[in-house]
């Protein structure tokens, strides 16, 4: 796409964003052409969103300028923005649940009937949906004007937030980590609506931290780290373990060197399972398996198959309604969260924010949340505060959480950071069972390489450890064996050495059904 | 005389239930744009303060050379103002200073009555100031004629008019307007008005202080249209209970007005049995008959309004309906004991029927997801 005789449609020359105490974006340049994906590549704290952020008029830059189709600009706020035809998607969507589609698309920009009477005219409620259908049907983003987003799936509110930003006349589309909460499948989807847009005209800037991802739908390929450009590259110039380097600052280890696994006897089953979800429906349906000590059971599928319930009940979250689980030979079903947790049972939850911690207490506490009772922590029911800071301490060390202090809040650490305090708490106990939910969701490559290599030395040491994932890549390369988990069953399993992505998509899908692969 | 009664009481019902109207207006407008308002009490009571300061005292100044109602409108504006006033410092409080909104509405509330009562003991009660009475009744020429309606909707004094035209124009305001879409939205989830270029915090200003209005309409009112002065600690709950109306409406005008009317009936009927001149057990039949037809009307409507196709849900409803009027009529046909509840009991009704409603029906009700934070950008 790069071409000299064609001027950039958006030019940014030395950027310099200072917050206290951080330089976030340093002299950062990038052009982007038109009709180009430009990937914007850099692990958390990179100062992707700044950037972005900036373009978009929600900071302002402190030095450096803004260029828009040749002329410069200042951006001073999002209206300035989309004034110039740039849109951002965010990476938390920006949409109000209890609102329908066509409220959320003309919030801020409404069309009124009737009388004239400002702020206070009626709203035109039946244009803009019509506007909306038809821009939905150019760029192929189907959706009902007049669902509520709460109804709606992440894959749905992601062409909602796209159809906004259209709706609002952007040429250059910002999209900020757009495939994070997407599964493998909505992703191919997303791709696909991406390569519309451009042939339609559109320039899109997409910030991820991905490699994968990159080098599939970029054009050109920015990489930022510690607020620098590192450089700018495109896909055939450059390769996963090229632009991993460029990335961390350092070589990664992409592929994950684990030895055999030396199974020894079965420590954990399952037989026959069934678990009911909120709204009583048995969403988990005689699910039967079992881990040996010393392996890795990873559990795929597409999410919103049972998994999460699974898991839930597994740890004491959630009531089995038939079936039974065994530890070492015990039957321990349906007992309570801390017994399960005293007996040896490990759980990474899958939202770390909610299930994994507590936001606003420090590091130091959250290490013990499941120990504060116990001697040296507590003693004839008073807290020993020396050795909670001691174990915090050691911890911090140990597992290499990046922070200034054991007395941080939590909630003020990045994504990688606060998981590994969670693996840290986990894997510091005596363990038989280690159960882990999508570890790795939104961190970035650096934390994935450590959390992923701390799973495999729970294994070596003995450990059974059950992996769900919604990340094929994931699965494939730690897990032993295989199960896929499809409508609440269990619908195959298999060796690690025999599966690929191509064939547990396909199990995935639940079988040769059709539907399925066109289910949003 | 069962029709007289109802009449009665539900014109009754109406005057009671205004200043609950206003007060939950008050409380939407703020709550639906992201600020819990819990001083709307004390606001209210200021309100009611500064209204009846302000006829009084301009009635006394000008030597009462001006007609009754303007002195009255003088103090309605003094009433409207000091809402809006006091809305304005929960706002600074709450929205500049991110102080947490259930303190300063609560530090509003104490200050409420700490101020008026002082001012009541060293002024108001030594100078014996009076007030200078109420607005007086407007009957709606022809419609005030319609029986059973007419004197129950059309023949009152003019803030209950107003009342009625406010909370059909919020309803209008809150759900289809450019205005109320901006409102919701900062309630629901600020960061993504911001993004569509929300002046977040302006909106929440501009709500809190509009809903100041209200909270000193709804002050007013009890001193402009019923009382006619100022009487210590007047508002005696009512604006809590108005946020208890705002809730069990589920954050809507029109559902504000049904719940303000139910307690506003509540509170008609305790006062209305204290007279003594009505058999109160056969007064109690009667109102669960009522009760039961209002229930099976109400359901009758939503279920229209579902298009439900269930013909048995419908037979259950058109039970209820039955058996309400049946009730209503057989009590015409039955000799109940005379046995009297202590005044005490009845003046409890609105309260007791406030705790059972919060306890036992708005459990599952959702408000607006930003309410109560603060908007940090960042």
């Amino acid at each position: 796409m790069k071409n000299n005789n064609i001027e950039p449609i958006l030019k940014i020359e030395n950027i310099t964003k200072r917050f206290p105490g951080v330089l976030a974006n340093d002299r950062i340049c990038l052009d982007l052409y038109p009709q180009e994906i430009h990937c914007l590549l850099g692990e958390n704290g990179a100062g992707k969103s700044t950037l972005m952020n900036i373009i978009y008029g929600l900071y302002t830059q402190d030095e450096g300028i803004i260029y828009v189709k040749g002329i410069e600009v200042e951006i001073k706020n999002p209206i300035d923005a989309l004034r110039l035809g740039i849109g951002m998607v965010h990476q938390h969507f920006m949409l109000i649940p209890v609102m329908t589609v066509t409220e959320n698309l003309m919030l801020g920009q409404e069309k009124t009937t009737g009388l004239k009477l400002g702020k206070l005219s009626k709203l035109d409620r039946s244009t803009v949906s019509a506007e909306l259908q038809e821009l939905a049907s150019k760029y192929g983003l189907s959706v009902n004007p007049n669902a509520y987003i709460e109804d709606l799936s992440v894959g749905e509110e992601q062409r909602v937030e796209i159809l906004k930003v259209l709706y609002k006349g952007a040429e250059i589309l910002i999209l900020d980590e757009p495939t994070a909460v997407l599964t493998p499948q909505e992703t191919d989807e997303f791709f696909n609506i991406l390569k519309l847009l451009v042939k339609q005209g559109k320039s899109i800037i997409f910030i991820t931290h991905k490699l994968k991802e990159v080098l599939e739908i970029a054009d050109r390929i920015t990489v930022l780290r510690n607020g620098k450009t590192v450089g700018t590259t495109t896909p055939k110039e450059t390769s996963m373990h090229k632009l991993a380097e460029m990335m961390v600052g350092r070589e990664v280890l992409l592929n994950i060197e684990k030895g055999q696994p030396k199974p020894k006897e079965k420590v954990f089953e399952v037989s026959d399972l069934s678990v009911m979800d909120n709204r009583k429906i048995n969403v988990v349906n005689g699910v039967s398996f079992f881990i040996r000590a010393g392996e890795i059971y990873g559990i795929a599928g597409v999410q919103g198959n049972g998994q999460k319930e699974l898991v839930e009940a597994l740890t004491g979250l959630r009531k089995a309604a038939r079936g039974n689980v065994k530890l070492l030979g015990n039957d321990v079903t349906n007992e309570d969260a801390r017994s399960l947790t005293l007996t040896g049972i490990a759980h990474v939850p899958e939202d770390r924010q909610k299930h994994g911690l507590v936001m606003g207490f420090s590091i130091d506490l959250n290490l013990i949340l499941q120990t504060y009772f116990q001697s040296p922590f507590s003693n004839l029911g008073f807290i020993n505060l020396d050795s909670i800071h001691e174990n915090a301490n050691q911890l911090v060390k140990k597992f290499d959480i990046r922070t200034p202090s054991i007395f941080t809040p939590v909630m003020s650490l990045s994504g990688g950071n606060q998981q590994k305090v969670i693996i840290a708490r986990e894997l510091n106990r005596p363990i038989q069972l280690l159960i882990v939910n999508q570890p790795t969701r939104g961190l970035d490559v650096g934390s994935i390489e450590f959390i992923h290599q701390q799973i495999i030395v729970a294994r070596d040491k003995g450990v059974a450890v059950l992996l769900v994932s919604a990340e094929l890549d994931e699965i494939l390369s730690l897990s032993d064996r295989i199960g896929v988990m499809f409508n609440g069953k269990i619908v195959t399993e298999m060796n690690t050495s025999e599966a690929d992505r191509a064939k547990l998509g396909f199990y995935m899908a639940g079988f040769s059904d059709e539907k399925m692969f066109h289910k949003e | 005389m069962e029709i007289n009664l109802i009449i009665g009481l539900s014109t009754l019902a109406i005057i009671k239930a205004a200043p609950l109207v206003f007060g939950a207006l008050c409380g939407l407008l703020g709550e639906r744009s992201g600020v819990i308002n819990i001083g709307i009490e004390g606001m209210m009571l200021i309100s009611a303060f500064t209204t009846f300061l302000g006829s009084a005292l301009f009635n006394q100044w000008t030597g009462g050379i001006f007609p009754t109602n303007l002195s009255l409108l003088v103090g309605l504006f003094c009433g409207i103002a000091s809402g809006a006033l006091i809305a304005a410092l929960h706002a600074v409080l709450s929205i500049h200073y991110k102080i947490d909104q259930v303190i300063s509405g609560t530090v509003i509330n104490l200050l409420a009555v700490g101020i008026t009562n002082y001012v009541a003991n060293v002024y108001i009660d030594p100078t014996h100031l009076s007030g200078v009475g109420v607005f007086p009744t407007i009957p709606i020429p022809i419609l005030s004629d319609i029986p059973i309606i007419g004197p129950i909707l059309f023949s009152h004094q003019p803030m209950i008019y107003l009342m009625f035209i406010l909370v059909i124009f919020m309803q209008y305001l809150v759900f289809n307007t450019p205005m109320g879409l901006r409102m919701r939205s900062v309630g629901e989830h600020p960061r993504s008005a911001d993004t569509v270029g929300i002046d977040v915090n302006r909106t929440r200003y501009i709500n809190v202080i509009l809903g100041g209005i209200f909270a000193g309409l709804g002050g007013a009112i009890m001193v402009l249209e019923s009382v006619g002065r100022f009487q210590k600690l007047m508002t005696s709950g009512r604006g809590f209970i108005a946020l208890a109306a705002l809730i069990f409406g589920r954050w809507t005008s029109n559902g504000a007005l049904g719940s303000a009317l139910l307690f506003g009936f509540s509170e008609a009927l305790g006062v209305r049995l204290q007279f003594g001149d009505l058999n109160h057990i056969k007064v109690i039949v009667i109102v669960s008959g009522l009760a039961l037809l209002g229930l099976g009307l109400f359901l009758l409507i939503k279920k229209i309004k579902e298009k439900e196709i269930n013909i048995k849900k419908y037979i259950t409803i058109l039970i209820l309906i039955v058996l309400g009027f049946t009730i209503m009529v057989g009590s015409n046909y039955i000799k109940f004991p005379s046995i009297s509840i202590p005044i005490e009991f009845l003046g409890l009704l609105p309260y007791i029927l406030t705790i059972f409603v919060l306890t036992g029906f708005v459990r599952r009700a959702k408000g607006p997801a930003a309410a109560g934070i603060p908007y940090e950008k960042q």
